[in-house]
């Protein structure tokens, strides 16, 4: 007996049409987002003096290079990669660009917009690295380990450094400031993804049975726990309570998508409500975010102005409809965290509900391409890691979104590939790199990557099998 | 596997579906709450992010703006700040606005729905109108004159069309640049303390915020109760009036400066200013028709606006007869700003009808067009036409031959009664110096001019200061400038 949509239409006949490779609309799409991308950066500095801004050749041809670069590497090494991937990685990453130009132009003592532009080639060539070296995504299963331990090593690192703004969570390297914890995310979800994959039906259907819930054994639930409390328990000493909140929600996705128990959501979201209530009681950091959470305008009540959440406010109210247009919004009344943590304030006020909703859009066709690769793959590795790395990017997009619009309390976290933060930039690159390495598994396994999977096709076979036991107790165990 | 990656993806789709609903919540359904909120600075933002309209006198703008690339970004610039100041008033992006620059704040800063050429345009499309330009009644020849005239004396002129209410004059000394408040920095705030930490207070504007003891121009009002009353129906008759005045009620015994007072006539004692005369004639009239009288004028008016607010001028109605004695020849709480015995004097030269002061002739657009107008209004009638002409011909005699010769001008008739006001605890402080007046060109139809000036010098010899002396030379001054003479 098979559950509904398991591997009986997921898995194809003998292979009869190669799927299009569609290399020519990522092209078409990539210069479409790099002259939006010069379009808004043309428009600003229109907006601000009236002249088209002296660097606007330069920053399209810069962009324009690097991710026709980043197309090349794709039709050479992923042909059968998703179309869409990239083009909107260039379009979000431009546009970042431009509204930290804008930024800088209120704040003309602190640019930050050459830095980001340093940061974003230097995520690009990952991107191109990632598609051209790793072939195959599989071999990182075997890195399991390794990347769980380099995972801690990143996160523990900065407690060694002093803190910045609240948080311990920079490392600062020659003038440089890397935020280890981003890179984390990636080998985090390389760790979940190997680990549940390997461990996956004995965490599903071992263990003792108590009324209706299926208990795994401890020795294959332990290790994954500890690995996680620890993540979450060195965020927490490190304040950066987004990424903690990023990490629980990974897990617990993760673990739902691997075992298919409904049960452990039940069990997370209970964890996840008391540490919550329990952290937002005592930790009087978290404290005050829920506070101002709650009462946005309790600041400007006792005579002290507004605060940096009124301000993000102030601003996507101020944006309306259609916007102020580029360059003539005053989001930078938020003070020091309006290119980092509230970019979207900008995105908000100078583009409208409109743009809003298009960026919104675009991280959302962003995960569900990330979705579709880990629906069209066959191991369950991959299928993991992509649901994981677009789990990320929608969980991220959530709760800084969420936090600057006042729908969760505020957490401080960048947005992905818009937020000022090179650590941000280069890892958000590199899960794109990834998903456009998953993608072009799950397409090209029905054309041109026979030869591929004519290795491994005992693997797979062995994959189906499991996945056939999984579906047939499944229709019974959840 | 798949059917549970379905629902994460479904999860998913649910978290981008609550950010987009909160995203509309936002900004649309919320957004008017947070624009209006007090603490949002994007009004102040948007209202200092275009140059502001301009204020014209004579034709010329005496107003400007600057860029200033900050974030509230124009900042007001002024021509001969100092000597327009009691008129334009100050702009500043930290302090607000006041005077004209208050008044029609509206018009200058563009958000008059009366600048937009379709109704509730500019709420669709979020629009700002240009700012608008205020035209003044203003003549800068009298107003460089009187500004002038006091030099670095303190005190205060206004002066006005008597056939039209037009100011045409308002000056106050010391006066203070009002581009020292625009902008910023921390020098508009030092400029700002020091300002209003001055001795001197030079942002008071003295012509219309200050009141004084008018003194013995206040006779000019007695004169015209006693008239209208029918206390006296001769200027040229003796008026019964004894020197010194016992006030009635009590042992104070009135004198007078000059001599000839003891029952003169209404003429003699108007051109040598007798206080036992009017003193007495004040309580012939009484309390109510005193209040009368001087209501007529604007006194004890609360709600004049020229179109800025100007402070009442006061005649005290509670008194007993020598308090009302006393408050006749301007003094006990007989109070008046400049503006209201320019009133007097116009009405006087106007047939006995005061017009409503005004200092803006019209407001018009960033192209010019006529946004409205100021029309004339009579504000009331002082007096009987006949009395007004009485009064003429007693202010005529005073610069003719009396103590106002100084204010006389070639080729015009020219009416004054001068003042001096005594003030401070048993009158130990400098006097003010007083000269309302009148004039009328020789091949004019009626006059043309009436002005108030006011001089209150605390460095001069006590006796040097008189309102024929220090004031008169200033209002004549003026006159001629509006006169052409």
């Amino acid at each position: 007996m098979l559950s509904p949509g398991t591997t009986a239409q997921a898995d194809p006949p003998a292979p009869v049409v190669p799927l299009p490779r569609r290399r020519g609309i990522e092209f078409t799409l990539i210069v479409v987002a790099v002259l939006l991308s010069v379009y808004g950066y043309c428009d600003v500095g229109i907006a601000r003096t009236g002249s088209v801004p002296p660097g606007a050749v330069g920053y399209g041809a810069g962009l324009g290079v690097l991710a026709l670069l980043a197309h090349l590497a794709v039709r050479l090494r992923a042909p059968n990669a998703d179309p869409l991937l990239l083009p909107i990685g260039v379009l979000l990453n431009g546009l970042g660009l431009v509204l930290i130009y804008r930024l800088d132009l209120e704040t003309p003592d602190d640019p930050a917009a050459p830095t980001q532009l340093v940061w974003s080639t230097l995520g690009m060539g990952l991107f191109i690295a990632v598609v051209v070296l790793l072939r195959d995504h599989r071999v990182l299963q075997r890195y399991t380990y390794v990347s769980v331990v380099s995972a801690l090593v990143l996160l523990v690192l900065p407690i060694f450094f002093p803190s910045v703004n609240g948080a311990r969570i920079w490392v600062r390297v020659a003038g440089f400031s890397i935020q280890p914890g981003e890179f984390a995310k990636v080998l985090l979800a390389v760790f979940f993804a190997g680990y549940l994959a390997a461990n996956r039906n004995a965490l599903a259907y071992t263990g003792r049975r108590v009324w209706r819930l299926q208990l795994p054994t401890g020795r294959v639930l332990g290790p994954i726990v500890a690995i996680w409390l620890l993540s979450v328990g060195v965020l927490v000493l490190e304040r950066d309570l987004g990424t903690s909140l990023l990490f629980f929600g990974l897990f617990v996705i993760l673990l739902y998508v691997a075992t298919g128990r409904t049960g452990w959501i039940a069990v997370g979201l209970l964890l996840a409500a008391c540490g919550a209530v329990a952290v937002g009681w005592l930790e009087p950091h978290v404290h005050s975010r829920v506070e101002d959470w709650l009462h946005p305008f309790a600041s400007i009540e006792a005579g002290l102005g507004p605060n940096q959440l009124a301000q993000s406010l102030f601003s996507f109210a101020a944006g309306g409809m259609l916007g102020t247009g580029l360059g003539l919004g005053h989001s930078v009344l938020i003070g020091f965290a309006a290119k980092s943590d509230f970019i979207l304030a900008t995105a908000g006020e100078e583009l409208g509900l409109a743009g809003l909703s298009a960026i919104f859009l675009l991280y959302g066709l962003l995960v569900e391409r990330g979705y579709r690769a880990g629906l069209a793959l066959r191991d369950p590795f991959g299928r993991l890691l992509a649901v994981g790395l677009a789990s990320i990017v929608a969980l991220q997009v959530f709760v800084i979104a969420g936090g600057v619009t006042g729908l969760i309390p505020l957490t401080g976290m960048a947005m992905p590939f818009l937020a000022q933060g090179g650590s941000s930039v280069v890892t958000n690159w590199i899960i794109v790199a990834l998903l456009m390495r998953l993608s072009d598994s799950a397409r090209g396994r029905s054309g041109t990557a026979q030869a591929e999977e004519a290795g491994g096709s005992e693997r797979a076979k062995g994959i189906e099998g499991i996945e056939g036991i999984q579906g047939a107790e499944g229709g019974v165990a959840p | 596997m798949t059917r549970y990656i379905r629902h994460a993806a479904a999860f998913c789709a649910l978290l981008l579906l609550a950010l987009l609903v909160n995203a509309t919540r936002i900004q649309l359904v919320q957004a008017r709450s947070y624009d209006e909120n007090p603490a949002n600075r994007r009004h102040t933002i948007a209202r200092y992010g275009q140059p502001r309209g301009d204020i014209l006198v004579g034709g010329k703008p005496v107003t400007g703006s600057k860029d200033s690339g900050q974030q509230f970004r124009y900042e007001r610039t002024y021509k001969n700040g100092p000597l327009y100041a009691p008129v334009t008033g100050f702009a500043s992006q930290v302090y607000g606005t006041n005077l004209l620059e208050g008044a029609e704040d509206d018009i200058l800063a563009g958000t008059d729905p009366l600048l937009s050429p379709l109704p509730l345009w500019n709420d669709l499309t979020r629009a700002r109108n240009p700012g608008g330009h205020v035209v003044t009644t203003l003549d800068p020849a009298a107003q460089r004159a009187a500004y002038e005239g006091l030099g670095d004396r303190r005190g205060a002129v206004a002066a006005l069309e008597p056939s039209t209410g037009r100011i045409l004059a308002l000056v106050s000394t010391p006066s203070y640049n009002p581009e020292e408040l625009s902008g910023t920095d921390s020098a508009v705030a030092q400029a700002w303390t020091r300002l209003n930490q001055a001795a001197d207070k030079p942002m008071l504007n003295r012509a219309v915020r200050q009141t004084y003891p008018p003194g013995s121009t206040f006779k000019v009002v007695t004169a015209a109760a006693a008239l209208d009353a029918g206390v006296v129906e001769d200027v040229d008759e003796p008026t019964k009036s004894p020197d010194p005045y016992r006030l009635p009620g009590s042992s104070v015994r009135l004198t007078n400066e000059v001599e000839g007072c003891a029952d003169a006539s209404l003429r003699y004692a108007f051109a040598w200013s007798c206080n036992t005369v009017f003193a007495k004639l004040g309580v012939n009239v009484g309390v109510a028709g005193m209040r009368a009288a001087a209501a007529g004028f604007g006194f004890n008016e609360r709600q004049l606006r020229v179109p800025f607010r100007v402070s009442p001028s006061t005649f005290d109605t509670r008194v007993d007869q020598a308090q009302l004695a006393l408050s006749s020849i301007g003094q006990y709480n007989t109070r008046a700003t400049p503006l209201q015995m320019a009133m007097v004097a116009g009405a006087v030269a106007n047939n006995g009808s005061v017009r409503t002061p005004h200092l803006v002739e019209r407001t018009t657009t960033d192209d010019g067009d006529t946004v409205s107008a100021t029309g004339q209004r009579t504000l009331r009638q002082a007096m009987n036409p006949a009395t007004a002409v009485q009064l003429r011909g007693l202010m005529t005699d005073v610069v003719e031959r009396g103590t106002g010769k100084n204010a006389a001008i070639p080729g015009a008739t020219v009416g004054g009664k001068s003042g001096t006001a005594q003030h401070g605890v048993h009158n130990s402080g400098t006097p003010y110096a007083w000269f309302i007046s009148w004039a009328k060109a020789d091949d004019a139809v009626e006059p043309g001019v009436a002005v108030a000036v006011v001089v209150e010098d605390a460095e001069a010899d006590r006796g040097d200061i008189s309102g024929g002396g220090d004031a008169a030379p200033i209002a004549r001054d003026v006159m001629g400038a509006v006169l052409g003479r």
